[in-house]
Parts: structure tokens; C-alpha cells; sequence
């Protein structure tokens, strides 16, 4: 059996600037795999070839067994891939609920006509939307938020409702781009529970890019290092941190405390 | 065949100089506030009128259709014109710096929609259209079957020497050291030392300057000057300035040069002349098709 | 919640042809300025889905509200005026200036913010040079003669069907879509929305009822003409939008009625009416950008 999503020598090259170079990742099923690396290493990059929102120069990337290259990103989400973002990006003019709700476009068989005619199938159609938004909410306990405009959320619940929207749309693999960034360790703490209830409860694979180690070191179960747009190392995350060239790479800071 | 080229090359650069006069206004504001600023073309128009107002005292004083009485009503319509367009900045733009682009864009055409009419009223220009007074002694310079006015001559060198001394300014001065800083970055600009409202300023001035003399030397070659004489030229220079690539001065200038060329060509063809009006427009949406970014422009992406 | 839209839109239509029985009892003047005010709800409406709700600024209203107003006129032009053909003709009208919106809501998917404004604005004008041109429209005299058909209530019911439409896809899973697009497109697509789709959907459905209405002010006024749709139409439609709140139905709404009906008011001051209208624009922008009907949702 194929895994869930495999890179093959991808590369993505800015006009000369290799920001990604020959990259090899594979994620299995139900796996929790780290990216990591110093700043500017390409792995937000490396996010993007993933969910299509950059075409690689060269390589190959596919997701389930097929072939994404030159799929869009909404075809990308519909098939399964889903994704968070570094610095939030949630529907700002929307409530905590409809920016859940938005995200379950794919799962309905709804359009124009349904919304225009208002019959049976719509309403139950709406209803079905309007108790699974809620049960996710419940879930992640937000539901007491369900007409708060996302803006206004503290922040960490703004992170957690980034998580909800993407889990709305049914993904099969997930990838969240530092999640842990600006919380405190509290915080960092219950993410990290977080994500491994997300994991099993869901069913599903995902691509964690942190920076912070103790996050990365606790619940992924595989990590791949990046350096300058190349991974210079793979492995447990026992053998990371004894992996000279990752220590070199980050000259043994953040390791100490790890 | 090929006096009938020249005759429309002559007339395409003497009307693409103007556009790319206009169009260098636009694109440097669009460098340091990165809006489209409508009332421009209502700045120029103003500076037409200034001249008509003008040209009787001057003339008065420095001799009928003299070179000095030119300079200097240009001169003065051009200072009067980079008074209104800081005044504009002032009022209308700066307390709306930090709101989104789309709120400036509207204010804009405010501004634009109350020049345009309070121009109309009787008391103050009337919507009637006014015979320019002759600046310059005009003479046609007849070379073979070519027929070249001495007014076309006057505006392609003048235009020309004011484009190199935009291009010393910006290049070689300081003040153009930090025009070009705040269009890079604002608030590093500031923090740099950069007096940005000053800066802003004195862009929306020199900016409207051009505009006047660009004003002047449309209503020399236009038949006469009305209130909303400057929304065709003002549209042309706008698009004139996404041509070659907005923010960019080089490429505001071939912008205009190559649309007053590709007008007067195509305008001067059997059955399209009707179509002038429109051809400008659909070079700006193939452009804005095919190269968004303009002839000499760079296109900037969104960060994911 | 449950069927509440509908009964709107039925009360509405009823409503207004009702009223249009009645209407031989009011003044041809009023009547005339509230007729103004329905297409205006249109117009604006229809904008608001573009502009508002899905953040696409637009600035090319008045020349799809031409394309339908042309053909619709041209049509009863030819076929001769009848009730029967006033309903075929405005929906022609509609479908053509849709097709036009289609041409331009595929530039849209490249371009943004005041770079769309400026294509859109072309369009426009384009669209105003075609018809100013072209001998079969009546070139510059434009279109004379033209049977009033629009009476109050095809006027007031055909924007109680916009309102519903444009309502009704927007509150819906579906029609979060076009807000989502607004606010974020890329995460938008990261959601499986597919931004592409959205913005021509909301550029034909909005070109549709501006052609509509279109077609209702060739029948209102009897006479069209190339300048009647040049960009300060478009601006005045923007402005409606912006003051009623961008992507508040019911602010807009409003909107639509004060500014049709402002400058009857101000007929007594003929010579200043657009410079007031101008400083309104300015003072809006200045004081509240966010429009002046902020209530109700979006």
C-alpha cells in the first residue's frame, strides 16, 4: 500500500533562490510526523507545494496515491488535505460558527439552486450543517462562542478554532503551520494533548512545522529536518537529538532543554 | 504612405508626452500611498484654467505670445496647481492613511466629482467650453508634405526636459532618495528619519505641477478648455501608468508615449476612428490580462 | 426561520402588484421618483453582491445595466410593446448584460482591489463606446420611443426577487462561500472553496438584475442614451453601496431610497445638487467609512 502523501525530489526554485531542494517525505496513514528547522529553512514552503499553493519546479508530490502536481489548492481540500496557518488567517467578518460552517462546503451536495429554492432537501441539508458545526465546536469546547465574530476570540482559542475549520472539512491528512507560535507553556501543553486527541479521534495523519522543540520532541512520532531547503536528517525523535548535523544546524540550541 | 506615418508619429508623441506628463503624477502617488488618485485629472484640468486666467495680466505685462509671458504663466499655473493637490493630500487623503485602500479610492472620486462640478458652476469656470488664448506664437513647419506644428515641437522637448529633471530628482536628490524610501517601505522610511508627510506632500505637489503644465499643453492642442476637459486625458494617463507598470517613473513615461502612439495610429485608420474612446481601455484590460504588472513593472505576490 | 424568505418574497410581489393597481390615484411625478427608487434597490442590491459580499470592487455597474436596458429596449422596439414581451425582454436583457459580467468577472480572478476597480471601470466604458457606435443602437441619439411598459409594480417586484435572491444565497453554506472569498482567499481555497467559481457567480448574478434593471429604466423613461451610462452611473450605484454598509442587504436597501430620493429634495438647489452629493461622498468617507446603515446582518 502507497503512503497517504509522498514528495519525491521535490524542488521549488525563486527566481535562482532554492527555497526547497530535492525534498523526499513520506507521511503514513495515522501518523504524526514533525517538520522542523531553523528560520527560513523552507518549511512553510514546503506547506505550500503540499497544498498547492505553489507548483514545484521539479519532483513529484502525490496524495493517496495520485499524482497533486498542478492541482489547486480548494481540489486539494476537497480531497482531503487541510491545513492551518502560521500567522492566523480565519474569516475576520465571520462568527465562530459560520467560519466552521463555511469550511463544510464540500461535504454538501448543495448549490445555487438549493439555496435560491429553499425546499426540503436544503433545509434538512442546512440542519445537518448546523448540528455537526456544533458538534465540533463541542468537541473543542468553542460552542459557548458559536456567535462570537472570530476576530474578537483570545488568542489561543483563535488558534484551536483554526484547527476546528480545518477539521470541518473532513481531511485525511492535516498540517498545521506552528500552532504553538506566541502561546505560553500552559498552552503549548494542552495543544500538544490537543493534537494527539485530534489524531485519533479523527482518524487521521499530521504534518506538524513548530519551532518549538519541546512541542515537535513530545508528540511527533517521526521528524524530518530541514536546512537551507534540504532535509539533512529523518528519524524518532530520539535520534534527532542525537543527530550531529541537526545539532550543527541549530548549534545546539533549544537542545539542552528539549 | 510614409508622410502620412510621420505626420501620426509627430502628433502620437506630442500626445503621448502629454499623457505620460499626467501619468507621471498618478504613478507616483500610487509609489508612496499606493492609491489611484482621480482627482488628478481634475488637478490638470485646473491647471488649464489657471493659465486661461493668467495669460491676459501676464501677457499685459511680458508682450502678447512672447516665450517669457509662456514660462511664466506656466510657471505660476504650475505652482497654483501643486497648492491644490497638497491641499487635497491634506484634507481629504492624510486623515484616511491608515484605512483601507477602497475608502481612499472613493474619497478620491469625491474630491474628483466636486471639482469637476463646483468647475461647472456659472460662478465659477460654467459648464461652457473656452477658447484657449494663444501662448506661443504657432507656425506650421511644412517639410515636403509633412505639416508639423511648432506647438507639437515646443511640447515634445519641453516634456522631454521635464522628464529628465523628474528622473535627476528622484535618482539624484535627496528628497527623491526619500520618495523612493517611503514607496519601498513607509514606516522604516519613518523610522529611518524620514519626514513621511512631508515626503507625501511634496509628492502630491510636484506630482500636481506636472499635471498643470500637462493641463497646458493639452488645452494648447485641444480646440477649447471645459470644467471636465481632464477625464479623457486623466483615464488615458491612468491607464498609461499601469502600462508601464504602476509606481514605475520610466515606465509612466513609455506608457504614455506608447498610447498616444497606438491612439493616434489606430484612430487615425479608416473605420476606427470611431473606437478611439475604446482603445485605450482594451489595451488596459489586455495588459491587465496578459501582464499585470505592466512593461516595467514587478509583480508583487501575497505571502502565505 | 423555516420558509420565511419565501413568504417575503410572495408578501413583496403581491405587495407591489397591489399597489401598482392603486397607483393611478398618486401623483405621475411620485410615482415616478418611487419607480427611480425600485430599480435603484436593484441596482444596488445586485451591486452589493459583487462589491460587498464577495469584496470584488466593481466600478462597471452602469454598463451591464446598459447592455440589459438596450437589448431589452430594442427588443420591444421591434416586436412591438406588449405586456406579454415586457417579461422576455427584460429577462434577454438580463441574460445578455450576464454574459457581460462573465467577460468581466474572468479578469477578475487575477486582479484585486483598486486594479479590478480600473478593469471593471473599462469594461464600462467600453460597453458605452459599443452602443455609442453602433448605428443598430442608435449611435449617439441612442433609443427614442421606447413604450413605457415599467409600472410600480414590475419596478418594486422584481427587486422584492433580487433582494430574495441575492439574501438567500448569501445566507446559506453555500453562499458563505462569497463572504469567505472576501475575507480571505486563500484560506478560503485551503477550505476547498473554490474562489474562481465564486467571484464569476457573483459577477453574472449581479450583471443579471443590473441588466434587469436596465431593462425596467428603458421602459420607465422611454429614451436611452449612450451618456445616461457613462462611470459617475456607476459611481452613484458604488455610493449607495458604501453608505447602505458593503454587504448589509438592509442598509443598502435604505441607501437606494436616500439617494434616489436626495436629489429631488434638492431640486431647489439644481446648481449645487452634485456638489453637495460630492462633499457627501467625501464627508461618508471621512467620518464613516463603514457606511451609515450598520445594523442587521450581513
Amino acid at each position: 500500500m502507497s503512503a497517504l502523501l509522498e514528495l519525491d525530489k521535490v524542488t521549488i526554485t525563486f527566481g535562482g533562490l532554492t527555497a526547497v531542494g530535492e525534498l523526499d517525505m513520506k507521511i503514513e496513514q495515522h501518523e504524526l510526523v514533525g517538520l522542523i528547522g531553523p528560520n527560513g529553512a523552507g518549511k512553510t514552503t514546503a506547506f505550500n507545494l503540499i497544498t498547492g499553493v505553489y507548483q514545484p519546479t521539479s519532483g513529484r508530490i502525490s496524495f493517496r496515491g495520485k499524482p497533486t502536481v498542478g492541482v489547486k489548492p480548494h481540489e486539494l481540500s476537497l480531497a482531503g488535505i487541510s491545513r492551518t496557518f502560521q500567522n492566523i488567517r480565519l474569516f475576520a467578518q465571520m462568527t465562530v460558527f459560520d467560519n466552521v460552517r463555511t469550511a463544510m462546503q464540500g461535504n454538501r451536495a448543495q448549490g445555487i439552486s438549493d439555496a435560491l429554492l429553499r425546499g426540503r432537501t436544503f433545509r434538512a441539508g442546512e440542519a445537518r450543517v448546523d448540528h455537526e458545526v456544533m458538534e465540533l465546536l463541542k468537541i473543542f469546547s468553542l460552542d459557548h462562542f458559536r456567535e462570537t465574530m472570530s476576530k474578537s476570540l483570545p488568542y489561543g482559542d483563535q488558534r484551536r478554532l483554526e484547527i476546528v475549520r480545518a477539521l470541518a472539512t473532513q481531511p485525511k491528512l492535516l498540517l498545521l503551520d506552528e500552532p504553538a507560535a506566541g502561546m505560553n507553556p500552559t498552552e503549548k501543553q494542552e495543544l500538544m494533548e490537543l493534537i494527539r486527541f485530534v489524531k485519533d479521534k479523527f482518524q487521521i495523519s499530521v504534518l506538524l512545522v513548530e519551532h518549538d522543540m519541546k512541542v515537535v520532541m513530545g508528540i511527533c512520532e517521526r521528524i524530518n529536518v530541514l536546512d537551507y531547503g534540504k532535509k539533512i536528517a529523518e528519524g524518532t525523535p530520539d535520534e534527532i537529538r542525537a543527530n550531529p548535523k541537526v545539532i550543527a544546524a541549530y548549534l545546539g540550541k533549544d537542545f539542552d532543554d528539549a | 504612405m510614409t508622410d502620412w506615418f510621420l505626420q501620426q508619429l509627430i502628433n502620437g508623441l506630442a500626445l503621448g508626452a502629454i499623457y505620460a506628463l499626467i501619468a507621471l503624477g498618478y504613478t507616483m502617488v500610487y509609489g508612496v500611498l499606493r492609491f489611484i488618485n482621480f482627482a488628478h485629472s481634475d488637478v490638470m484640468m485646473l491647471g488649464a484654467f489657471a493659465a486661461f486666467y493668467l495669460t491676459p495680466p501676464v501677457a499685459g505685462m511680458l508682450g502678447e505670445q512672447s516665450v517669457w509671458t509662456a514660462l511664466v504663466v506656466i510657471l505660476l499655473s504650475a505652482a497654483i496647481c501643486a497648492v491644490i493637490g497638497m491641499t487635497i493630500e491634506f484634507l481629504a487623503y492624510r486623515p484616511l492613511r491608515k484605512r483601507p485602500r477602497l475608502t481612499v479610492l472613493i474619497t478620491a472620486i469625491g474630491v474628483s466629482l466636486f471639482i469637476e462640478f463646483t468647475g461647472q458652476h456659472e460662478k465659477v469656470f460654467g459648464a461652457a467650453t473656452k477658447s484657449f488664448p494663444k501662448l506661443l506664437p504657432s507656425r506650421d513647419i511644412v517639410i515636403g508634405a509633412l505639416h508639423l506644428s511648432s506647438n507639437d515641437i515646443v511640447v515634445l522637448v519641453l516634456t522631454a526636459v521635464l522628464l529628465a529633471a523628474m528622473w535627476f530628482i528622484v535618482q539624484r536628490t535627496k528628497i527623491g532618495m526619500a520618495m523612493r524610501a517611503v514607496s519601498y517601505n513607509e514606516q522604516a522610511a519613518a523610522l529611518m528619519g524620514v519626514n513621511v508627510n512631508g515626503i507625501i506632500s511634496f509628492t502630491f505637489g510636484l506630482g500636481s505641477a506636472l499635471a498643470a503644465v500637462a493641463g497646458i499643453f493639452y488645452a494648447m492642442r485641444a480646440p477649447g478648455i471645459d470644467p471636465l476637459m481632464g477625464i479623457q486625458p486623466g483615464l488615458r494617463a491612468f491607464i498609461a501608468a499601469v502600462l508601464g507598470g504602476i509606481g514605475n517613473l520610466p515606465g509612466a513615461a513609455l506608457g504614455g508615449i506608447v498610447l498616444g502612439l497606438l491612439e493616434t495610429f489606430f484612430g487615425g485608420m479608416p473605420g476606427l476612428s470611431n473606437y478611439r474612446d475604446g482603445i485605450a481601455f482594451a489595451i488596459l484590460i489586455l495588459i491587465l490580462l496578459f501582464r499585470p504588472a505592466g512593461l516595467l513593472g514587478k509583480l508583487q505576490t501575497e505571502k502565505v | 426561520m423555516r420558509g420565511r424568505e419565501k413568504l417575503f418574497l410572495l408578501l413583496g410581489i403581491i405587495a407591489a402588484i397591489g399597489l401598482s393597481f392603486a397607483s393611478g390615484a398618486f401623483n405621475r411625478y411620485y410615482l415616478g421618483i418611487v419607480i427611480d427608487v425600485g430599480i435603484n434597490i436593484i441596482l444596488a442590491v445586485s451591486l452589493n453582491l459583487i462589491n460587498g459580499h464577495t469584496g470584488q470592487f466593481s466600478l462597471g455597474h452602469a454598463g451591464f445595466m446598459a447592455v440589459g436596458g438596450y437589448v431589452a429596449a430594442k427588443l420591444t422596439l421591434v416586436c412591438g410593446a406588449s405586456a406579454w414581451i415586457f417579461l422576455p425582454a427584460l429577462l434577454l436583457g438580463g441574460g445578455v448584460a450576464a454574459l457581460a459580467g462573465l467577460a468581466v468577472g474572468v479578469p477578475s480572478l487575477r486582479l484585486r482591489g483598486d486594479y479590478l476597480a480600473i478593469v471593471t471601470l473599462g469594461f464600462g466604458e467600453i460597453i458605452r463606446v459599443i452602443f455609442q457606435t453602433s448605428e443598430f443602437f442608435g449611435a449617439a441619439t441612442g433609443l427614442t420611443g421606447i413604450t413605457r411598459l415599467t409600472t410600480f409594480g414590475w419596478a418594486w417586484g422584481l427587486a422584492a426577487v433580487t433582494v430574495y435572491v441575492v439574501a438567500c444565497l448569501v445566507n446559506s453554506t453555500y453562499g458563505r462561500g462569497f463572504i469567505a472569498v472576501h475575507d480571505d482567499e486563500i484560506a478560503a481555497s485551503a477550505m476547498g472553496i473554490n474562489p474562481v467559481r465564486y467571484k464569476v457567480t457573483a459577477f453574472v448574478i449581479g450583471a443579471f438584475f443590473a441588466g434587469i434593471a436596465g431593462g425596467l429604466y428603458a421602459h420607465h423613461k422611454g429614451v436611452l442614451t449612450p451618456s445616461g451610462f457613462d462611470f459617475i452611473k456607476s459611481i452613484e450605484i458604488v455610493v449607495m453601496v458604501i453608505l447602505g454598509g458593503m454587504g448589509r442587504t438592509v442598509g443598502v436597501i435604505l441607501a437606494a431610497v436616500i439617494l434616489t430620493i436626495l436629489p429631488e429634495l434638492l431640486r431647489g438647489v439644481a446648481e449645487y445638487r452634485m456638489i453637495i452629493y460630492s462633499l457627501l461622498i467625501i464627508g461618508l468617507m471621512l467620518t464613516r467609512p463603514q457606511g451609515l446603515f450598520t445594523f442587521g446582518k450581513k
